[in-house]
Formats: structure tokens, sequence, C-alpha cells
């Protein structure tokens, strides 16, 4: 049957699928994740791809559509009727649920009116074959573990039809929440039961306010103070006040205000001329040139990536490059960056605990999703790093980051009285609803079904173009502000950039995906890609045309400005919500936090004298935190808009690791950025104070590695924690934190943004809870006036001299030696010298300034033996060194983790300079550059590694060849 | 003397333009780019160029297949203008998704646009890895034919695609194409996507039409070839920047 007929209307089914003879790679994909469940059974796997056009076509129409756009003629054929199952092979068909967002069908929709031809809509499905002997159990174990997202698609074992949804028109109701008499046990539950996620202080409040304003709250009022109060959007712990206490209980202090006084304040301290906008936009800006500024900004999108690794990792990504080009009057993105936390990949199927994504899976979705929506951007990902801990496993975190590059002179945007709101980008859907006040809430097992509705699903397109003509009306000047619609929706774009004017919003005017959201859903939606503009009236007709000549809809949903400095909500001409902006930004009740500081006890096992360390070594580099991931940077283009300078790969094969990315962001200047980032979640636990700052100084080192710029460097924080109402983990924020005012001062570098993501905590159906390591990414930007005084770590020359420089001690706490080495991780992380660190860090910038410099790689995970391993693999060469000397034992001396040092190389006449350069810094000449093709190390007269480059790059690059 | 004039055409998803447009200048063109609606609106604004760049990105975002909508586009819209374009011997150059397009539209391999001669030669399909993968590759230009590459000459490009294994439906079609001398280029070495007979990219019996995988955009400075710092930022031509240069001379 070649068309079915569902509620009167014509649907076509179109399945496209390969020609034999065409090899498949995602069913062959497919197969091979078959076989890592361990079932042995399928033998093969075909697919293919299904359309549905709905509308006035003929069976002759449908044909020339499948024909002449649906599909490949090479490779690919179509059927118009559903093809009959073949026996021994089981069907999956995976098809979208209504309402979550189809680009492809979109587009189709397009193409085929560019055809000449009417369709009323197209959906698309995947369909699966899987050949062999497969049980119904296990065929519904592939389909849930591999082929589907429960969250947002539905399977079908057998051909299915989707049915036309026609959502019904909404009619306007509009509802109160009576709050006035509630006692406190009714408050909590109305915050719990309509997932506010707000506490009973913070109820009290919203209750004492509308006692004196003598009426009860519309829900969309409740909603609104609810996410701009969350602690996504309102930062709420971290600028509360803390009692610090030890662990008897006794006070220790009182910080007023966490942030303020620790990353702001060293800020505001050191007060760099060339600081432009910190802490106060979407991204903070920083000077590039005369003409540019450039902004950074990294976010978090962990618990939608928990839920739907590929969607939330892809909105993740979409998200934050949302950021920057609401930054000032609109920066364009140049740059991302990304790291990501998961459970051990390899952990049994048995051990994931219910509710949650196998590692393996969360990773390649969240992979997959920021490939796509990344590349599809046309940004590089430059930059990253990847981290695998067992309490990564409830979850996962993914952190994304985007630089841009904005005119110096459209660095601030000022909203007037009486401009227009215009919404502009995608349209409005039911999507991500919630999204603010879930992401500030625990995730429980039973999360995966109740807050599907806050999974947001991404067109990366969308924002493309709508970014093609941002810049277009953001060069002439027809805007006077622009701002993200990202957590919290248009209530929080809207209410944040009229917080000193007030605004008037009419709701209905605002467009939809589907009919039937009501008022409050509309103002709270988590729609991706779009974004509010503050538009004089003036210039509402001639900012209308730029965006429709691109295709981009923009819509006039209301303007800024009322007498009383009001949020005035409208449906149909209908007040359905009015809230003093004072009490919405200001009426946040700033409570006191708990914190308890634990003493950390030194404790550190001794190192086992061996023979040689060949297996260590060898051991280290495979550590999933240290092994290459060459597989995620591939899937990545670093390289798109022409600016890349040092890639994430490095070296004579083009494979070994970079420690920083380079990009110069205007095309004819030889000015660049140096983007870098640290993160030691492994010493998190053992102490956070230290973590942090070895965090900071890692970011640093990186960035000065490959010929970064210590006077002109910027930093970001992203805090990932767990719980902070439990003293403990808060306890462990306040150490950080006073980690990160520390760091900032002693290195001279200031903090321009940042984000925390709190209450990380997984909570099992046994009940268990099971938190996060305390993870902080320091993320570091730097400006240089030089491209091709760049270095990379790959060695370059057999005769060259190798420097040490940089102080070990026998701190062996956390280190990748004692975690392979089976033993207990210990307590003594190294501690960081930041004024020392400073020091070592600006000579190596002057060395490599002077053209001193041949390699440099810096000494993190594995310390000096990974690191000259690396160069020598990397430059294709080898390397020879001696480690006498000092006190420290040999397994130290080879592995410990001490920050602030450097492992350089130089052209033997240079040496002579370089000494000069580096006589007041720790300084040791330890061997040089050979062509043996072997990392040896000597300890006086004994050889204690000893291996060939080829086993120590297969050690590295073995690990994840996926 | 009057610079030639080139067109960087795109689309929504379009995402090389702006380094493309670049390369253009500093091999000698006046180029600008130009959104493939006001082609639409008024097909005789190609009358004002002599280079029609067609560069990389996710026009459409690839929806349905790599290159596909805007290739519709070009069949429904643009396909009588494009070929008048052709006939009267100026250039198109297709870039990764704008090679796509090329072969999706008709005007390779055969030089014509239009619904008939569209995409049922040869086409572009998923890498045999399976996945989007960026990366360098060596090449060599096979033909004389082509006005963009000098025959012989090797060059090392990146390459960043998902689809962007070159197939034909049959070996006659591949024969013709390799006897016209139209196999352009090929990877040099390793092929990384299982492209037939290595082929990188191809152009039409005229050799005034030319579409590649790799990005000749993404080599027109030293620093960004991945081991400049390895034999330093001095060294001569970057390979990409050739490519436009040998357009520009063509049409001096």
């Amino acid at each position: 049957m070649a068309q079915s007929a569902i509620n009167g209307t014509m649907i076509h089914r179109i399945e496209v699928r390969l020609r034999s003879g065409f090899g498949d790679p995602h069913a062959e994909g497919v197969l091979a994740q078959i076989q890592e469940l361990g079932i042995e059974t399928v033998l093969a796997v075909q697919s293919a791809r299904l359309f549905f056009l709905e509308g006035e076509l003929t069976e002759d129409d449908a044909r020339r559509v499948a024909a002449e756009l649906l599909t490949d003629p090479v490779t690919e054929e179509f059927l118009l009727e559903r093809r009959k199952t073949a026996s021994g092979s089981a069907v999956v068909e995976v098809h979208r649920k209504a309402g979550v967002m189809d680009p492809v069908a979109a587009s189709a929709e397009q193409a085929i009116r560019d055809m000449g031809l009417e369709v009323a809509s197209v959906r698309t499905a995947r369909r699966y074959e899987l050949i062999g002997q497969v049980s119904d159990e296990k065929r519904a174990t592939i389909a849930r573990r591999l082929l589907a997202n429960d969250v947002i698609e539905d399977v079908h074992f057998a051909a299915y039809a989707p049915p036309v949804t026609r959502t019904g028109k909404y009619e306007l109701k509009i509802v109160e929440i009576p709050i006035r008499e509630l006692d406190d046990d009714a408050l909590e539950k109305v915050s719990k039961t309509r997932d506010l996620f707000l506490n009973l202080t913070e109820m009290k409040a919203i209750q004492d306010h509308y006692r004196n304003a003598g009426r009860e709250p519309t829900d969309v009022e409740i909603e609104t103070i609810a996410q701009t109060w969350s602690e996504h959007c309102g930062h709420k712990t971290f600028r509360s006040d803390v009692r610090v206490t030890d662990e008897s209980g006794n006070e220790i202090e009182r910080i007023p205000n966490l942030l303020k006084t620790t990353v702001f304040g060293a800020t505001k301290e050191l007060d760099k001329p060339w600081c432009i906008s910190v802490f106060e936009d979407n991204a903070g800006v920083i000077e590039f040139d005369d003409d540019w500024a450039v902004c950074f900004k990294v976010e978090t999108h962990n618990h939608p990536s928990a839920l739907d690794p590929y969607g939330g990792a892809g909105t993740g990504i979409g998200g934050v490059v949302r950021d920057p080009m609401g930054t000032g009057m609109g920066a364009f993105p140049v740059a991302n960056t990304d790291i990501f936390c998961f459970g051990p990949p390899d952990m049994p199927l048995a051990d994931v605990p219910k509710g949650v994504l196998h590692p393996r899976r969360i990773m390649r979705g969240v992979v997959a999703g920021v490939r796509d929506y990344g590349n599809r951007m046309g940004i590089p990902t430059v930059n990253g790093a990847v981290y695998f801990d067992e309490k990564y496993i409830g979850n996962p975190l993914v952190y994304c980051g985007t630089v841009g590059l904005l005119p110096r002179e459209k660095c601030f945007g000022n909203p007037a009285s009486g401009d227009a709101i215009i919404c502009v980008g995608g349209r409005t859907g039911r999507d991500g609803i919630h999204g603010a006040t879930f992401s500030s809430g625990e995730l429980t097992h039973e999360h995966e079904t109740e807050f599907s509705g806050a999974v947001q699903i991404g067109n990366a397109i969308t924002e493309k173009k709508m970014l093609d003509t941002l810049i277009q009306a953001r060069d002439a000047g027809l805007y006077s502000a622009i701002t993200d619609c990202g957590a919290g929706g248009l209530a929080s774009a809207v209410g944040e950039m009229g917080e000193h004017l007030g605004a008037e919003v009419h709701l209905d005017r605002v467009p939809l995906k589907y009919a039937g959201l009501s008022y409050w859903e509309i103002w709270e939606s988590e729609a991706q890609e779009r974004m509010v503009l503050a538009v004089p009236p003036e210039n509402v007709e001639e900012i209308l045309k730029i965006f429709a000549a691109e295709g981009v809809e923009a819509t006039v949903i209301g303007h800024y400005g009322t007498p009383d400095i009001h949020l005035r909500l409208f449906y149909d001409g209908q007040l359905v919500g009015e809230l003093e902006m004072e009490f919405l930004h200001n009426g946040l009740p700033r409570p006191t936090k708990e914190a308890v500081i634990k003493s950390a006890k030194r404790t550190s096992p001794s190192p086992k004298t061996r023979d040689n360390y060949n297996d260590i070594l060898l051991k280290i580099l495979a550590a999933p935190n240290v092994a290459s991931k060459e597989w995620i940077v591939r899937q990545y283009d670093h390289e798109v808009q022409g600016g890349s300078v040092i890639k994430p790969l490095v070296g004579a094969a083009h494979d070994g690791p970079g420690d920083a990315a380079v990009v110069r962001p205007v095309l004819n200047s030889r000015k660049g950025l140096v983007i870098s980032c640290g993160m030691n979640p492994r010493l998190g636990e053992l102490d956070p104070y230290n973590s942090a700052l070895h965090a900071i100084d890692e970011a640093l080192r990186n960035n000065i590695a490959v010929g970064g710029n210590l006077a002109q460097m910027a930093i970001l924080d992203n805090f990932s924690w767990g719980n902070c109402n439990k003293p403990d983990r808060m306890g462990a924020l306040v150490a950080a934190a006073k980690a990160c005012y520390d760091g900032a001062m002693a290195y001279g570098t200031p903090f321009i943004s940042g984000k925390d993501s709190l209450n990380n905590e997984f909570q099992t159906e046994t009940g268990e809870t099971i938190a996060i390591p305390p993870t902080l990414l320091i993320s570091a930007v730097s400006v240089i006036e030089d491209v091709s005084r760049c270095v990379t770590a790959d060695a370059k020359e057999p005769g060259n001299i190798l420097f040490l420089l940089g102080t070990t001690t026998d701190h062996l706490g956390g280190s990748h030696y004692l975690l392979v080495e089976g033993a207990e991780s210990g307590t003594d992380v190294p501690p960081v010298d930041p004024a020392g660190s400073r020091k070592v860090m600006e000579a190596v910038q002057k060395a490599i300034v002077a053209g001193l410099v041949r390699a440099c790689h810096d000494l993190s995970e594995g310390g000096l033996a990974v690191a000259a391993a690396e160069m020598a693999f990397s430059g294709g060469l080898g390397v020879e060194l001696d480690i006498c000397g000092t006190g420290v034992p040999p397994a130290a001396k080879l592995f410990a983790e001490n920050a602030g040092r450097f492992l350089v190389e130089v052209a033997p006449e240079n040496c002579g300079a370089f000494a000069e350069m580096t006589k007041d810094i720790p300084c040791g000449k330890l061997g040089c550059v050979t062509d043996t093709g072997r990392v040896v190390i000597k300890d006086n007269t004994e050889t204690v590694v000893d291996v060939s480059i080829d086993d120590a790059k297969q050690a590295w690059q073995g690990t994840f060849d996926w | 003397m009057t610079k030639p004039k080139a067109m960087v055409l795109r689309a929504a998803g379009t995402n090389c333009d702006k380094e493309s447009q670049y390369a253009l200048e500093l091999a000698g063109f006046e180029a600008e780019r130009v959104h493939v609606f006001r082609v639409m609106e008024n097909p005789a604004l190609l009358d004002e160029y002599q280079l029609l760049m067609i560069p990389g990105g996710f026009s459409y975002g690839d929806d349905v297949a790599a290159g596909k909508i805007l290739a519709n586009q070009m069949i429904h819209h643009l396909a009588e203008a494009l070929n008048k374009f052709v006939v009267a011997g100026r250039l198109i150059l297709g870039v990764c998704n704008g090679f796509q397009v090329l072969l999706k539209s008709g005007l390779l391999p055969w030089g014509r646009a239009g619904a008939d001669e569209a995409g049922s030669d040869a086409t572009l399909t998923w890498n045999d890895c399976g996945t989007f993968v960026d990366r360098w590759v060596n090449l060599r230009a096979d033909s004389d034919k082509c006005v963009f590459l000098t025959k012989g000459q090797t060059l090392a490009l990146p390459i960043a695609h998902g689809e962007g294994k070159f197939v034909t439906t049959g070996e006659a079609v591949l024969n013709r194409i390799r006897d016209a001398g139209q196999a352009a280029v090929r990877y040099d070495g390793d092929n990384p996507n299982g492209s037939t007979d290595d082929i990188a990219g191809i152009c039409d019996p005229t050799g005034r039409i030319f579409g590649l995988m790799p990005h000749p955009e993404r080599f027109v400075d030293p620093t960004q070839h991945p081991t400049w710092t390895r034999r330093g930022s001095n060294f001569a031509d970057a390979d990409g920047l050739a490519i436009f240069k040998n357009a520009a001379d063509y049409l001096k």
C-alpha cells in the first residue's frame, strides 16, 4: 500500500536505503555496539531512512520527491510501500515523539516547495533490521540501549506510520496559585509539586510579598520568580554568606557573599586595564587589539546530557555559543572548547545503576552532539579534555566554552525605555520547560521520565542563520541591546534586560512551533536558538527586513519601559502576570550556608622501589585521563574559519598531544589567542584548596607552553559540585573559592567570567547518594602579538638540549603513579607555590618570545616521564635524560605531579642565552633529544626507564582506538 | 589592471565563506559573499562575476543528504543562469560542501545544472569510517585540463567532512571521467574516506568547473600547516593559495 489514510489525510511513506554493494558504516557501527553489549546472535544490521509526506501529493508527486530529493541515485534506492520483513530478521523503527524538533523534516518541506510541490508536513524516522536470531527481549534491549532514547523517541517493532498530530488551540485560563494562607508544609508542597526547587525561606519570602500585595500570585508569576531565583540563574549558593566551622563545630570564620570575596574580589583588586567587562555580561570581555575585543564564556550542561547525551550536549554547545552572541552588542564566535567527565568507559553493564545510561553511550552521544552542533555552526573546536571517575556515573559533566570576537566600540548594550522587544530565531515550543530549575536539583533514578520535558533539541542551522543576520544588524547599528534566551527562556532574557526599565510582553505574539502552549509555558520555554533584542522603534522596520532577507523569523513581542518598572505579561490583551522588577531581582533572601572545613591529614603510601619503571610509564600513558583523545578530536572541525595556528594534535605525524590551542581570529593580523584549560578532579576530594590551585596552574602553564602571554591572560572558573546544602560539600567549595582568589592574585590573572553547577548528586534505587568529586575547571585565554613565535611540544631535533624547569618534591597524593600501582591515593597532594610558579612561567614566556625554545611541554598527569615520552614520540625521535641528584625518590622524580614545571628543548647554540634567562628559577639540564627512537631515563648509573617510542605511542593511543 | 570578481555563494549553514573570501582576495580577486536568496531573486547578478565559489559548510544542515537542499534550489531556481555562466567560459569552484552541491546539481561531472543531469552518475557518500574527520592529507594534481591545478604538483591540505567518499555508478562512468582528464586531484598515499580511485576532486570536461573535498582556503598562510613549528613559519608558499592564484591567472 503506497498511501495510508489516517484521520482523512494522505500520508506517503518513503523508505530510503543503500543499494547493495555500498557499505553502510552506520549500520556497521550499530552492529559493533550490539556486540559490545554481549549479544552475539545479530549477524548484520541494515538501516533505512523513513520519510512520511503528508498533504495534497499524488503518488507520482511522492515518487518524484523520493527520486529527485530524498534518494541519492548513485548509492540509494527507495520504496514507496512497506517492505515485507524478511524471516530471520527483527525490525526496530525509531520515531520522534510528537513535538520533538525534526530539523531534517523542516528542510525537506522547504525543498519540496522549491520543487514546486505543496506538502503540509514531513516527518522522518529511522528503521533498523537486525539480521539473525534475535529474541524479543534482546531486540528491546538493543532498541533501548543503542538505537533510541526514550526521552525523545518512541520505538516500534513493526512498520509504523505516525498519526497526524494536530494540537488544539490554547484557550486562555488564568491560573492563580493560592499561597497566602498556607502553612510551612503546604508551601513546601507547592514548591515540590510544581517543581519550583525553592526552599521554605524562599517560599515564605514570596508569601510575604503577596500578602503585602493583597492578592494571590498567578502561575506565570510564581514560575518567573522560581526561575529567576533558581540556583542556575541566581547563583545563590555562591552569593550566600557562609559560616565556616571545623569538624568539631567550632566556628572559624564568617564569609559575606562568597563570590564577591573570592573570585570577583581578585579581579577587582587586580584591576587590569585590558579587562573591558567582567562578570556583568553573558561573557567576560578583554581587549584584543585597537579594533577588536574578545570574550569568553564556559557553561555546563550536565543534567540534560545525563538524560539525552546527544541532544543535551548539542544544546550545551548551542547555548554557550549564544552567550558571546549576546555579549555587548554581539560577538562572532571564533573558537569552542569542550571538557567532559564520564564514568569509566569499561564499566560492566550490570554495575550501571538504574536510571542512568552506560558511560560509553553517554560519551559517544555527547561527542556526537558537540560534533554535529559545533561543526554545523562553523566554529572550530580547538581545545578540550576528558576525565573519568566512577563518581561521574550518574552525573556526567559537559563543559562547553565559546570565544567570541566583537568590535571594541560595541562591548556594551544599553536598552532604553520605549525599545521594542524583538524575539529572533527559532520558534517556541514545549521543549526545555523547567530547565533552569531542573538543573538546580538532584537527579534521581526516576528523573529519566520525570523531566523529559526539560530536554531541549537543537537545530544548529537555525542558530547559524540567526548569527549571520544578527552580525549584519549589529554592524548597521539597529539595536540597542541583545541577550540570549538560555535557561529560563524569555522570562530570563526579558527579565534581565528590563531589570531597570520594566517591560510589557504580549505572549500570544510569540511564534510557536505548534499550538496549545499556555502563556506560562511560552514565557518559560527553553526552546533553543532564540535571542532577544531591544530595538529603538524607528529601526524596527529595517531590522525586520534584514532578518526576513535570509529567512530568519523575528517578531515584536512587546516593549521595554513601564512607569513603575514592573514586568507585565499579557495574553490576548488580558493581564496574566505582573511583577515588580525590584522584588524579582532583589527579593531573594540571601541565606547563610554552613560549611565544614576538614583538616587535611597528609598521608602518603611510600613508593615502591623498582628495577625499572617501564611498565608504570606505559600504564600511565594508557590511563583514560592521559591517553590520546584523537578519536574525539578528529570528529571536530578544528580548522574552520581559517585561524588555526596550534592544533589540538601536534608533531611530526600530527598525532601528539598539544598543550593549548592558538588561533588567529583576525585573518589579516598576526595577533593570536592562546586557549587552554586545567582541571584535576582526582585531587578535588583529597585537597580542594590545592586541587583548585593545580587547576589554575595547569591552565596557565598549558597556555604558556605554546607561547601564551601571562601579562594579558584571563581565566574562567566553572565549579561542578555536589549538594552544597551539605556542609562538607560547602566546605570544599569555600576552600576552592579561596584558592581561586589566592591563585588569581599570585599569578596576576583575573577571572573574567564563571559559572557553577551545583547539586551534581545522584540517588540510586537503593537510596545511595553518589556525589561527583569537587570538579573545578579553569579555562584560560591570553593575547599574543605574533603567532609565528609559538611552539609545540614535539621534540624537534636530535642533539638539542632538554631542561626541566620548576621544583619536584616527593608528594605523590592523587598521582597517576599511585593509581596505576593500585595503591591508596594518599592525601598529600603536592602543594602549589603560585609565586614560584609564576616566575617559571615568566621565564618560559620570555625564552619563547626570544625564539630560544624549539619545543616546550608542561608536566601534568604522570609527571616528567610522561612528558618526556610524549615529546619523544610526537617528534618521532628519542630522548635521553638523567634525573640524578636531589633527595627525592626515583618514583617521585619520574612521576610526581608538582605544578609549575616544564620540559623545554633548546638548540645547543642557544643554551647560554637560555641559561641566562632562567638563572633565577629552578632549572636543570636533564639531557638531550636523540634519534634512537627510545625514551631513556637514567638515575645516576641506573637506567630506570627504557622504552621505545613506538610502544609508548601505542600505549597512549590504544585506549580510545574506537 | 582590474581584479577579477568572485562571488562566494552562501546559504543557511554555509560556514567557510569568510576565509574563502579572504583566500580569494589574497590571490588577487575582488571577492564578495552573496546569499543565495539574492541570486534567486535576481539570477542576472551572476553576470557581474568571473568566478563562482561554493564554499564549505553544512548548507541547510546537510539535511536529507550533504549539499542536497542547496543543489535542489540551484536546479529549480538557478539552472539557466548557471548554465549560461558556464557557457560564457567563467569558473566555478566548489569546496567540500560546495563539491557536494556541484555533483548533486549536475554541474559536475558533465558541466550542466538541471534535474535530468543531476547526481545520477557520481556522488559523495559517507566516509568508510562513518563519521566526520578533520585531518591533513597529501594530494597529487593529475589533470592538465583543470585550470585550478598544475599537473604533477603535490599539495598538502586539510579535509573536514563526513560525506566525502567519491563513488560513481559504475566502471564506465569512472573511465569516462578518467579518460577525459577529469580526475583532477587524487589522495597521494593515505585515502582518508575510501574514495574510488583515490579521487579527491574532479573537474568538468572543460576544466573550468572544479570540485574537491580538501579545503584550499585553509592553507593560505604557513602557520595553518600542522607541522609549521617543525619547519619554521617562513616556508615558501601555502599550497592552498596556489589553487586560487591559478584561477586568478587564468582569468587575467
